[in-house]
């Protein structure tokens, strides 16, 4: 298992290597002077040298990748052209909200999925399995940017029953919990419909019932935890996108997290903070890749021999 | 299902060619003292914050998601096809040094490297199908590598290089047709995927700019009128998860034809 992790950390290596380099070329990528574009095109031309001096654009390309690469190492990610700040501690402040909404999401999807998807296959071709299909379908199709508005409409404003906006109460976390979960929720009850449909034809199954064992405890105590592994598979797999889904759902309901700062970042031209945010959510998204993969070796000891 | 997916493809496509030719509103017309009316028998889905009919803008809106989807599934496609099938069948460095640069750009989660390129190229039309591309070419590459490893070792195409073909035409006339049943499900699927991320970069004010009309523009005009004008959220989000929930469809429905493992 060691040889296992130490390969696969091995391989991650390069790749974080490669992710640094595209977000530090991303700057240089902006049309023109970075500099005059972050202060504006009436700037005097003395404040753009300054700041062109301060974010280093003054030196040479290789100088600056390398005063880049060592910044990372000693975690220093620039400072905010905006904030006047660091901004790295400016991305931990907002970790909290960010890694508590994206949680509650995936909790959200995981209670929403599984009943579905149970139902759904164990009353396969039946009303209930259409009425579960189809809102499975309309889960994966409904782009969170619609759902969260949708959601604000009926239980904030129509009903009343949860706030618009804003954080404080676990209330507030309702919405953008539901909209950043719906679509991981739609995935996954198709998932485990197909594959408890799957395990169900089983002969283990057969046998179980033949020994005269109730149909709920041979679907929950043996078909449903062996249809659970490759749920569980797409429930890692699909970290990325609730994390990339944090974005747009912070920015719906005003929630103080990372994604927020970066589209705000993006609005103010504060390039540095705008590269330390993308570079952080693809490390995450990174390494978090890293660690299921690592889960998957220590689950599963076939993966680590291939 | 296929069937529906390709009936509101289809219907999305007609509107966007014929609908600003034969709706009675002009898109970009604005009617001040009747902003966010409610739908009416004049303007059957109301009209917008400055009084725009939003039928009108709906079918321009699709015209701009419809084309920013073909326009990106086909160059990520024929980029993906050359780049994946070149690195499958010539191997060795050249698809080490393939195969490292889309680790890298399948690093970035989802949309992420679409809004740090746009976040800095500036927000038009053209970055973000310029953004879409460099994320969406690696998806077909991927794809096509995998299945022309697969292909290269059949006989007809061994035949073909014992008789001396070149590479290139090998590639074109023997191992890429191969792979474009696969392709083609993918590109489906791949339109709803375009579609879906233009309107997100829209929304978030990154994509398409005022006055034209984009069904992410649309939808983030409306946030601020959840209150007093909810149809300004609910129009424009109907249309786009129903040609997203086309293009799955008809994707989906793609891949069980050509699939043989479905039958």
């Amino acid at each position: 298992m060691l040889q296992y992790a130490l390969k696969r950390i091995a391989l991650t290596i390069p790749v974080l290597l490669g992710v640094a380099t595209l977000v530090f070329l991303l700057i240089h990528l902006v049309p023109g002077d970075p500099a005059q574009a972050m202060l504006g095109e009436s700037a005097p031309e003395a404040d753009i040298a300054e700041l062109r001096a301060k974010l280093g654009l003054d030196q040479p390309l290789l100088v600056q990748y390398r005063k880049f690469l060592v910044g990372l190492v000693q975690g220093d990610l620039g400072t905010s052209f905006r904030y006047q700040a660091p901004v790295g501690p400016e991305i931990v402040r907002r970790l909290g909200p960010t890694a508590q909404l994206a949680s509650a999401a995936m909790l959200v999807s995981i209670v929403l999925a599984l009943p579905l998807g149970v139902v759904a296959a164990l009353f396969r071709g039946r009303a209930i399995d259409h009425v579960a299909t189809t809102l499975s379908l309309v889960g994966v199709s409904m782009p969170n940017f619609w759902l969260g508005p949708l959601v604000a409409i009926v239980f904030a404003i129509w009903l009343g029953w949860l706030p618009v906006s804003g954080t404080g109460t676990p209330a507030h976390l309702v919405l953008p919990a539901v909209t950043l979960g719906a679509a991981l929720a739609a995935m996954l009850a198709r998932m485990t419909r197909a594959t408890l449909i799957d395990e169900l034809r089983e002969l283990y199954v057969l046998a179980a019932r033949a020994r005269g064992i109730s149909r709920t405890r041979t679907v929950a105590a043996h078909a449903l935890r062996n249809s659970l592994i490759p749920v569980v598979t797409i429930i890692g797999l699909q970290l990325g996108a609730v994390l990339t889904g944090t974005i747009i759902t912070e920015t719906i309901f005003a929630w103080p997290g990372v994604g927020r700062l970066l589209i705000q970042a993006i609005s103010f031209r504060d390039y540095p903070l705008v590269q330390g945010c993308i570079l952080f959510i693809a490390a995450t998204y990174v390494t978090m890749n890293l660690i299921v993969d690592l889960a998957y070796g220590w689950l599963d000891p076939r993966i680590r021999y291939q | 299902m296929g069937r529906a997916g390709f009936a509101i493809v289809l219907i999305a496509a007609a509107g966007a060619v014929l609908g600003p030719w034969i709706l009675p509103h002009d898109p970009l017309h604005q009617e001040l003292a009747l902003r966010l009316s409610a739908p009416s028998w004049s303007h059957p889905l109301g009209l917008d914050e400055l009084g725009r009919d939003l039928l009108a803008r709906l079918a321009l809106g699709a015209r701009v998601s419809l084309v920013v989807g073909v326009v990106v599934v086909s160059i990520s496609a024929v980029v993906g096809i050359a780049v994946g099938a070149v690195a499958g069948y010539v191997g060795g460095r050249v698809d080490m040094v393939i195969g490292r640069i889309m680790d890298v750009l399948l690093a970035f989660p989802g949309i992420l490297l679409a809004i740090a390129l746009v976040a800095v190229l500036g927000p038009s039309l053209r970055n973000v199908v310029l953004a879409l591309v460099t994320i969406g070419w690696v998806g077909y590459a991927r794809l096509v590598r995998g299945q022309v490893l697969k292909v290269r070792e059949l006989e007809y195409v061994q035949a073909a290089r014992a008789l001396g073909a070149p590479i290139g035409r090998v590639l074109a006339r023997h191992v890429i047709p191969a792979t474009f049943s696969t392709v083609s499900v993918q590109a489906t699927l791949g339109m709803a995927g375009a579609i879906i991320a233009e309107a997100s970069l829209s929304f978030l004010g990154l994509g398409v700019q005022p006055p034209t009309p984009s069904w992410g523009t649309m939808l983030d005009a409306g946030r601020s009128h959840l209150f007093d004008a909810p149809h300004l959220t609910i129009v424009p989000g109907v249309a786009i998860a129903l040609l997203v929930l086309g293009f799955n469809f008809a994707g989906d429905a793609l891949r069980d034809r050509l699939d043989p493992r479905s039958l």
